[in-house]
């Protein structure tokens, strides 16, 4: 079977997107999930994930570094969500927006990871469709797919 | 790998703190990120080589965790912020 790649980059240094209208649906409902979740705030667990401790052994450092930059990674993370948001069904990319794609979705992996206590071991995600988690696990790898892409195209 | 925060006793320490001492920035393995993802994201923020990028992912990859950068409190911090900015779990501590 020939693997076909969703995003590669062209010879001008633009970024192809060839998604069905399915995954375009798919990605067009992270950003909403994303909001929810960081509204939270780093009580949810997915939430601390994306802003984690900064250093271990001395509180007063960690609560410094996180007076001073969480406003700045939250602003940031709306910023590249808005950015995918606004290109979500864009056949070419240019750079930046390809970054914002995969900050965006990366980001989203990180959540949904976190809160489906994810491995390292792909197998574990080979459940039964009627699992409950089949869903999450399936939209995690998919998710995967997605940033390994972006990540070989950024780096072509 | 989210650590939940102890309350320590610490010992009183006699030494003077040093402004400029350095610190090193720390990047911890955990399940999610893809090796080809924390390879790229060592390049474009340090602007480390592949081959180097490379090996530091590894690290983190096989020991756990890997030192990506040093510097003082003000550099560890910005680095730290890059990193988390980009999903990585990243710690500053005296070296």
């Amino acid at each position: 079977m020939r693997f076909t790649r969703r995003i590669k980059r062209t010879r001008s240094g633009q970024f192809e997107v060839r998604l069905s209208p399915e995954e375009r649906e798919v990605l067009r409902g992270l950003p909403a999930q994303m909001r929810d979740a960081l509204a939270l705030g780093r009580d949810d667990p997915a939430v601390a994930r994306l802003n984690p401790q900064a250093c271990l052994d001395d509180a007063e450092v960690d609560a410094e570094f996180h007076r001073l930059m969480d406003d700045d990674l939250n602003a940031g993370r709306i910023e590249a969500l808005e950015a995918f948001e606004k290109t979500v069904d864009n056949t070419r990319l240019d750079e930046q927006e390809a970054l914002a794609w995969m900050r965006a979705i990366n980001d989203t992996r990180l959540l949904l990871g976190t809160r489906l206590d994810v491995s390292e071991d792909p197998a574990e995600r080979h459940v039964p469709d009627d699992d409950p988690r089949a869903p999450g696990f399936a939209l995690y790898d998919y998710l995967s797919l997605l940033t390994q892409e972006l990540v070989e195209a950024l780096d072509a | 790998m989210t650590v939940t925060p102890v309350e320590v006793e610490e010992p009183v320490s006699d030494e003077v703190a040093v402004p400029d001492r350095p610190w090193v920035v720390i990047v911890w393995n955990d399940p999610i990120n893809l090796m080809s993802y924390v390879t790229y994201v060592f390049q474009k923020l340090f602007g480390y080589s592949r081959d180097k990028a490379t090996k530091l992912m590894l690290d983190v990859h096989n020991k756990g965790k890997a030192v990506v950068s040093a510097g003082n409190r003000e550099k560890a911090e910005l680095d730290v912020f890059r990193l988390h900015e980009h999903g990585l779990w990243a710690t500053m501590q005296h070296d």
